[in-house]
């Protein structure tokens, strides 16, 4: 850069420039020149050295200038990082809550204590401004380690019943490094599990100071290692046998072959990917507080934001004033040194980044949007990418579907709150929204009816540790922060270990005639034939293909009946029928209750009949049917109990927020029965759900279809509205992979074999919707909690958070 | 921005409207001033009844104005040296008398130490204040002490703080001030009325203040710690720019809450949409509660950043402060020596 002389006073008072305001860098300056001989990777507590001819340069993107090396890892390296964190597990996990909340206090302490070498370093390493690195990223940081402090404080009580995953791989992207880090690790720590996280390769260098705290406050070893690297070393931390959790914040597209390499692994997984998000401006807003809003979120961070509010949707009346005043803000935004105290927009992390930011704004002008840009000074080297506004954008346009990961909005118009929520989830999306109205019956119902994780009304990207974040759609699944984010960490004490199902791949079904059916018992002249049909729509219909199967005794191998051969069409209409059965999640939960009550009272009714059935065509002995039948009942009871008590929370976060963690249903969920107890495991999982406000598609035993058949009767006198309750009969995993590949289907939970249940996995990657897999493993259905519990509640919900602000 | 622009020039007063009284006495009031005036115009209530202020969203926007800017060294220097030419050096105390008001005085005509001034390069064109704000009585002292200087005497007027003495007396005040030789008036608004949404009651009340300063500028201070919320704030504001305010003012500096960065960003984007709707500059007056060369230095940077170069000129943008010069001139001395500054070796006010 040309050196440029200091102006005379005189001279500064008729421009009244702000001049420069560097932030120093010295100190850490030098902590990278002692480190000029490359970092290692931090593994069981030791830096290892660094191997000749297997690193990579880390780059200060506001020059392009190097800032250090750091070592390739290698399947090895991440092999030797999981058994480091495998042999510290025990130790780590067993320690009181207590003890685990101290060595967390003191890195919270430590980070405290280093916030400016956090934040300078951060800014050098990723390009932000210092002044987000300095206020927001390393403040949110110390606040998580804090909170997360607390919760190894209270996981003992709060948590009965838990325990830890285990060994967690943890990869984390470039835009929030040490953010990022601390939403892995705190909650990872806490709840007694230990650590291998792979930060990104653009920015690992916040990630190794860290790693000197861990030793600085004498973590035990192992506890957390961090391990250094690109794609591939992400790719051999997922696929490492000894990993039992694998949490990945990404690009929706390494989070889908995520989804994809752990399928039947039986590792838990978290995603938290990308998004689109809504940002919505009704004429009755203050115009001047939601432009700020915009520059809070999509010129925060340079855009690189996953929660970016980049879809600007403004009511058609007010947009002109709105984008002129936008337009105005633009000019005022100053982009430059992201160690400038004066700079708003830093810049791109990477030159690849950059290129990719460039073509999608050039596609976006191809296709006819109006590019605004405020005419700013732009860096002559370094990447950076001044603010850009996009306005005459249709929702055909690439620039409103894809994920720009720049500071770019693109806006469109809308006339009616319908139409704002209709555009606003027309994405594929579901991560964050935010919503500006001054009325506040208005801003509630639209927080109710987007899709997304994390709602913010009049305001937008506000974080912390004790709200939960996450997406609902491709944006992911899990949640990151308070209660609900400490909850992936940990696994209930009833499903570890349970036995194996011995399920492997389903038996052949026969479409063709059978020998004769046992004659039932006492019976003078032929019985009237029975026909189970599917149930669609609150119908009794006939399988599309036209074909039944023969169903038999499990136990004698005697025929007993058919069920229908439902096939992928027979999918596609239970699916529709459940989809357009929204109203069900609108009714009162006291509403959804009392229809439980019902059915309950209404099997009860009809307990002999269910016993006999269960005894004649799945095998049961008689005194197993009373039971199973007995304990349904007490289930659906269960969980009519709870449709009106799951309640949500209320964080406790900033002052004057009230922020809301809302348990919503998925919408509609395919549900694959168990083989075992066809009536108790069927009820078992469609009475949480629909409890809950889903609709669902449900999947009886293959082998024991014709309780679940006989079922809907009971459905139908029971008042459960039409498309509620979806029977379709068949070959399990056949159905299952068409629920599984369905992009209308939110959640699956799948109870059959090992194989089915990686199937699943693996397909639903194709829309990441949640699944909820039996592993093979074999639950006794008729115990609680494997049977019945809390646990499938919040596996039938999933939690948004609406940030909601008051004063005047 | 330029859209706002284009857009602005066209929406002035319809030349339809009858013309007041008002109105024909300021078509005959020569543009003696070196600064252009706000006409005001009729009472629009649709510019103002619709509009949402939230909260929240204004102090966040307001909490980061003095994060999202810094000003260092030289710059630091020059922006303190500008906030001091903003400054309306204040007393407004039951104990003024003559003596007091001619050291104030004294000290507005050289607000920084003469080795400091030379220092900064700035001897040939000596900084001093913006004004010099007394009650009216002081008017004639502080006049007198003046003399000489290009220094605008301001007088508070209109039943200051409260405003709640009979209009007529309050006009009558505002006329002995003038008449006593202030250059700017500094009225204070009925609360009452925008409490109670008399808008109409408002407006005609700052009008017929506007009238009787004649010559001199007004300068309505909207007493924002009683307006309390912001909506209200934004709303007076629009009211008092219709009426002809020349300045808007936050405080009296006696209210319970002075003069805050979300009041102020409340009213400065009220001074905006005013342009962008007339095409006219009305000033901004922070008063009450800035005490540092921090707060000096905050509020420059909400100008700038919100309203833009233009309002970092004493025409249109002043600071209601006494103790503030104090502050700034011992950070000048340590810009200059490098060595932090005794306030017992600078000149009391």
């Amino acid at each position: 850069m040309p050196q440029v002389s200091t102006p005379s006073v005189k001279e500064i008072l008729e421009t009244m420039e702000y001049g420069p305001a560097p932030e120093a860098a010295d100190i850490v300056r030098d902590w990278l020149a002692g480190h000029a001989g490359g970092f290692g990777h931090f593994i069981d507590g030791v830096f290892e050295p660094t191997p000749d001819g297997r690193t990579f340069t880390v780059d200060d993107p506001a020059t392009g200038a190097p800032l250090a090396e750091v070592v390739q890892g290698s399947a090895a390296d991440v092999g030797r990082a999981v058994e480091a964190a495998r042999a510290a597990l025990a130790g780590w996990s067993a320690m009181p809550g207590h003890v685990r909340a101290r060595y967390l206090y003191a890195l919270a302490r430590q980070i405290q204590k280093r916030e400016r070498f956090f934040s300078v370093l951060e800014s050098l390493d990723n390009g932000k401004p210092i002044r987000e690195s300095r206020d927001i990223d390393i403040p949110l940081v110390a606040r998580h380690f804090y909170h997360h402090a607390g919760w190894a404080e209270l996981i003992e009580s709060e948590f009965p019943g838990h325990g830890p995953v285990g060994v967690c791989g943890q990869i984390i992207p470039w835009n929030f490094p040490l953010l990022m880090l601390a939403w892995k690790i705190a909650p990872a720590l806490a709840a007694g599990n230990t650590v291998v996280l792979k930060p990104a390769e653009f920015t690992p260098l916040t990630a190794l100071a860290f790693a000197e705290i861990c030793r600085e406050v004498g973590l035990p070893k192992g506890v957390v290692n961090i391990v250094c690297g690109d794609g591939a070393t992400g790719a051999a931390l997922v696929a490492h046998p000894g990993v039992d959790k694998v949490a990945f914040t990404g690009s929706t597209e390494v989070g889908r072959t995520i989804r994809e390499q752990t399928a039947g692994s039986g590792k838990k997984l978290s995603l938290e990917l990308g998004g689109k998000s809504p940002f919505i401006v009704f004429d009755d807003a203050d115009l001047d507080g939601a432009v700020e809003g915009v520059v809070d979120a999509i010129w925060f961070n340079g855009g690189q934001v996953c929660c970016a509010g980049s879809r600007v949707l403004v009511q058609e009346g007010a947009a002109d004033r709105f984008y002129a005043k936008l337009k105005r803000r633009m000019a005022s935004l100053r982009m430059g040194d992201p160690l400038d105290k004066s700079v708003d927009v830093g810049a791109i992390v990477a030159p690849v980044q950059l290129q990719r930011i460039r073509d999608l704004v050039a596609k976006g002008e191809a296709e006819g949007a109006t590019l605004f840009q405020a005419g700013g000074a732009v860096p002559d080297k370094g990447c950076f990418f001044p603010p850009t506004l996009f306005t005459d954008v249709a929702p055909a346009s690439t620039i409103a579907e894809v994920e720009i990961f720049g500071p770019v909005a693109v806006a469109m118009t809308f006339r009616t709150p319908d139409e704002a929520i209709q555009l606003a989830n027309n994405t594929r999306y579901g991560l964050a929204a935010s919503i500006w109205s001054e009325n506040i019956n208005l801003a509630l119902d639209v927080a109710a009816k987007v899709k997304a994780g994390v709602v913010w009304i009049n305001s937008t990207n506000l974080f912390d540790a004790a709200a939960g974040f996450g997406g609902y759609r491709e944006s992911g699944f899990g949640r990151e922060g308070g209660r609900e984010g400490l909850a992936e960490y940990l696994v209930a004490d009833w499903a570890k270990n349970l036995p194996s199902n011995g399920e492997a791949d389903t038996q052949k079904l026969s479409a063709l005639p059978a020998e004769a059916e046992a004659v039932e018992a006492g019976a003078g002249m032929p019985g009237i034939d029975r026909t189970a049909k599917l149930y669609v729509g609150g119908k009794q219909v006939r399988p599309d293909s036209g074909y039944s199967y023969t169903v038999r005794n499990p136990s004698t191998g005697a025929p007993v009946g058919q069920a229908g051969l439902g096939s992928r069409k027979d999918i596609r209409n239970a699916v529709e029928a459940a989809s357009k059965a929204g109203g069900w999640s609108a009714a009162t939960a006291h509403n959804r209750a009392q229809v439980l009550y019902y059915v309950a009272e209404n099997l009860s009714a009809r307990s002999e009949e269910f016993e006999a059935r269960l005894v004649r065509t799945a095998g049961s002995s008689a005194e197993a049917a009373r039971r199973e039948v007995a304990v349904a009942v007490g289930r659906i009871f269960f969980y009519a109990a709870w449709a009106d008590k799951y309640d949500g929370r209320v964080h406790q976060t900033r002052s004057r927020f009230v922020t809301l963690a809302m348990n919503e249903p998925f919408g509609v969920m395919g549900l694959v029965c168990p083989d075992e107890a066809p009536l108790l495991g069927m009820v078992s999982l469609l009475m949480p759900s629909i409890a809950m406000g889903n609709c669902a598609v449900v999947v009886p035993s293959t082998t024991s279809p014709l309780v679940a058949t006989d079922f809907y009767q009971v459905l139908d006198t029971s008042d459960v509205p039409e498309g509620v309750v979806n029977i379709v009969t068949g070959d399990r995993d056949t159905l299952a992979k068409v629920l599984a590949e369905h992009h209308e289907v939110a959640a699956l939970w799948y109870m059959g074999g090992a194989p089915g249940s990686a199937m699943v996995e693996k397909a639903s990657a194709s829309n990441l919707k949640a699944t909820w897999v039996g592993d093979g493993r074999r639950r006794d259905w008729l115990a609680n909690p494997e049977g019945q519990g809390t646990d499938y509640l919040r596996r039938a919900t999933q939690i948004k958070n609406i940030w909601v602000p008051y004063g005047e | 921005m330029d859209d706002a622009a284009s857009h602005s020039v066209t929406t002035t007063p319809e030349a339809s409207e009858p013309k007041t009284l008002l109105q024909s006495v300021r078509a005959l009031v020569p543009h003696s001033f070196a600064t252009h005036r706000n006409p005001g115009t009729g009472l629009k209530p649709e510019w103002f009844e619709a509009t949402q202020v939230n909260l929240s969203a204004t102090e966040r926007r307001a909490a980061t104005m003095g994060t999202r800017r810094s000003v260092k060294k030289a710059y630091q220097a020059a922006w303190l040296v500008k906030a001091v030419t903003c400054i309306d050096l204040t007393t407004l105390a039951g104990d003024d008398t003559a003596g007091r008001v001619q050291r104030l005085a004294a000290k507005a005509r050289r607000p920084i130490r003469d080795d400091l001034v030379e220092a900064l390069g700035l001897a040939d064109t000596p900084p001093t204040v913006g004004a010099v704000c007394v009650y009216p009585t002081m008017v004639g002292p502080a006049v007198k002490a003046l003399r000489g200087s290009t220094i605008p005497v301001a007088s508070v007027a209109t039943g200051f703080p409260a405003g709640l003495t009979p209009l007529p007396q309050r006009l009558a005040e505002i006329r002995y001030a003038v008449d006593q030789g202030a250059g700017e008036i500094d009225i204070v608004i009925t609360r009452s009325h925008a409490l109670l949404g008399e808008w109409q009651a408002l407006y005609d009340e700052v009008a017929a203040m506007r009238e009787a300063c004649g010559a001199a500028h007004l300068k309505a201070i909207l007493g924002t710690g009683d307006l309390k919320t912001l909506r209200n704030v934004y709303k007076a504001s629009m009211v008092a720019m219709q009426a002809g305010a020349d300045f808007i003012k936050t405080s009296t500096g006696k209210e319970d809450v002075n003069a805050t960065l979300p009041v102020s960003l409340t009213m400065i984007r009220a001074l905006r949409d005013y342009g962008d709707l007339t095409g006219e500059k009305v000033g901004f007056k922070p008063a009450g509660g800035l005490k540092t060369a921090k707060d000096a230095l905050t509020w420059l940077i909400l100008m700038k950043e919100e309203l833009g170069h233009p309002w970092l000129q004493p025409d249109l943008f002043r600071i209601g402060a006494s103790s503030m010069l104090a502050d700034i001139e011992r950070q000048i001395e340590h810009y200059v020596t490098g060595h932090y500054a005794s306030a017992s070796h600078h000149a009391m006010a």
